[in-house]
């Protein structure tokens, strides 16, 4: 089998596609000829990008009525396959509607997925899927061995998006069949929470807190150090499961990948489910009384003291340089 | 109200994580325990369940050797009984032959309401609850911070990148929740004591109808090529704080001109 098209399905929030989705298109390129899109709700409005960046096709799924994406995008890919003019391969950003939408698709094709890819190569006609596992210390090469498209759900930050200068992208409406109970959820409101500063995923600066910091009100000097930072707060899994913080913090395995020129580990002991998160930061600190602490595996600058000394002291520093 | 709860018994991740020479597949051979992510999917169904007046919350795991003692932990913790489905077919599955058997052992407890983790904490594939959802063919509503249940609907706060949704969804249905979503409870003494004689069902494939060559490592199709340490970073620096630390950082700042 060899790869021709690739679909990649494309997130678009306010009229733009997201990076990841972007981050997909660029990679597809270079291991297909045939790249498109798919897209819902109003994304074929950013046919433009979409086509920048690789996509030839968008198929639009259009408005869902409220739906979560997951059941109708999947019946829609799911339906082209069936009619013969499905992809040999679709890309998913590992998103929470991304991975919904791998599963029944998944299903629908009744094909495996491979999830949380981080590199894409083309071998023997097909393509092979790489996986950074215990904590992102091995690489596990994996592929499908049985013929049909195959499904990879890539974390983001895995390509660089870059854009190709293509034309925009041809509209094709392509309406998911009706798929029933499965379809049967709605979105009645949707709640955005008050963010100061950059995205956690796309700030410069990262500040992360752990269990190390002791208690709750402690984290408010890892937001304090981001903000003079004019980074992102973020968090360790403990943290999040403590209920600390919000899970919109957590770096890490769940939680969002970051790769910010600093990464600051504040408190942080580095389990294998947070290194997956942030290992490819270009430059990492890590502050933890431990000395043993795994993060100083990955530091280029490791303080083996006491985060509620140090952390002070630095934000004192920091505020007396104005 | 029932309410099956999807559990997966992991190799303990204290101990480091080993995999088999040959098939590359994680090495789950030896003592397993109930993942710490189903903790709060076992704390939300017995929550549930209670707060509708009654109903039973279920079990439901896949495991190698027949194993229990992850179950009699959530047992222990509340769960009125637990189906395990053990065959030596099953060994190498995808998530997709997993959740092929699981869903067919759901089905035997008739549930209004099925939750599952958002995903493993061994292998972390996360899709298995929605494929059970589409072979159900019942809607889902994943990563939710807040459960609800009003008569024939659930009501879910889900998780999105820009902060969370409300979701109605009527029942029966599938729910992933997030960890830290409630507080998992500690079993008591009496609970240890009566989750030794609460009911585990146990089932092979062929008790669940299922075609032996569409599960295990003869349904699976993908399979792991190669397996190779990653590039290390380069070893960092390493200061002891002794009143200074924080100076150093600092300097690293501006060396990187971040300051």
């Amino acid at each position: 089998m060899t790869i021709a098209k690739i679909w990649v399905v494309a997130e678009v929030v306010d009229g733009a596609p997201t990076t990841t989705s972007l981050e997909l298109l660029s990679h597809a390129r270079s291991l297909a000829d045939g790249v498109e899109a798919v897209v819902w709700g109003d994304g074929a409005a950013a046919a433009g990008t979409l086509g920048e960046y690789g996509a030839t096709t968008v198929h639009d799924v259009g408005d869902l009525g409220g739906a979560l994406p997951g059941a109708p995008v999947a019946a829609s890919i799911a339906a082209a396959v069936a009619g013969g003019a499905g992809p040999d391969a679709v890309l998913l950003p590992a998103t929470y509607d991304g991975r919904d939408i791998a599963g029944r698709l998944s299903v629908k094709l009744d094909r495996p997925v491979l999830t949380n890819v981080v590199d894409l190569t083309e071998t023997d006609g097909g393509l092979a899927s790489q996986h950074a596992i215990f904590g992102g210390t091995e690489i596990l090469t994996a592929r499908f061995t049985a013929e049909g498209p195959g499904i990879f759900v890539v974390r983001a930050k895995s390509f660089p998006a870059e854009p190709s200068g293509g034309a925009p992208a041809a509209v094709v409406a392509a309406p998911a069949p009706d798929t029933g109970a499965a379809n049967a959820a709605r979105i009645v409101a949707r709640h955005v929470e008050e963010r100061t500063g950059p995205k956690l995923d796309e700030a410069d600066v990262v500040v992360s807190g752990g269990r190390g910091l002791g208690e709750k009100e402690q984290y408010a000097m890892i937001e304090q150090l981001a903000s003079l930072l004019h980074g992102a707060a973020g968090a360790s899994r403990a943290i999040v499961d403590a209920g600390w913080v919000p899970y919109s913090h957590q770096v890490g395995q769940t939680g969002k990948t970051v790769k910010p020129t600093v990464y600051m580990a504040c408190g942080i002991s580095g389990a294998t489910q947070h290194m997956v998160g942030m290992k490819n930061s270009k430059n990492i600190v890590a502050i933890n009384k431990d000395q043993d602490a795994p993060i100083f595996q990955v530091a280029d600058l490791g303080i083996v003291g006491d985060v509620h000394k140090v952390v002070p002291k630095l934000i004192e520093a920091l505020q007396a340089r104005g | 109200m029932n309410v099956v709860v999807c559990v997966k018994q992991i190799p303990d991740p204290a101990a480091p994580p080993a995999l088999d020479p040959g098939s590359k597949n994680l090495v789950r051979d030896g003592k397993l325990i109930l993942d710490d992510s189903d903790a709060y999917g076992v704390e939300m169904a017995l929550q549930l369940a209670d707060a509708a007046g009654g109903g039973e919350v279920t079990l439901v795991s896949m495991a190698p050797n027949g194993e229990v003692s992850g179950l009699r932990t959530a047992l222990a913790m509340g769960a009125a009984k637990a189906i395990l489905v053990s065959d030596p077919v099953l060994a190498g599955s995808d998530s997709l032959g997993t959740a092929k058997v699981l869903a067919a052992a759901i089905t035997r407890a008739e549930p209004d309401l099925i939750l599952a983790a958002t995903e493993s904490s061994d292998g972390y594939t996360g899709t298995t609850p929605v494929q059970i959802a589409e072979i159900l063919g019942m809607p889902s509503v994943t990563f939710a911070k807040k459960v609800e249940v009003t008569g024939s609907s659930v009501k879910v706060e889900r998780q999105t990148e820009a902060g969370y949704d409300e979701v109605e969804c009527p029942l029966p249905a599938v729910v992933t929740v997030t960890a830290g979503v409630v507080e998992p409870r500690y079993p008591s003494f009496k609970g240890i004591m009566a989750a030794k004689s609460k009911p585990v069902e146990n089932l092979t494939v062929a008790d669940l109808g299922i075609d032996a060559g569409q599960v295990g490592a003869a349904g699976a199709r993908q399979e792991i090529t190669n397996v190779a340490p990653a590039d290390a970073r380069a070893a960092g620096e390493i200061v002891v704080d002794e009143g200074e630390g924080h100076l150093r950082v600092i300097e690293f700042l501006e060396q990187l001109k971040v300051l």
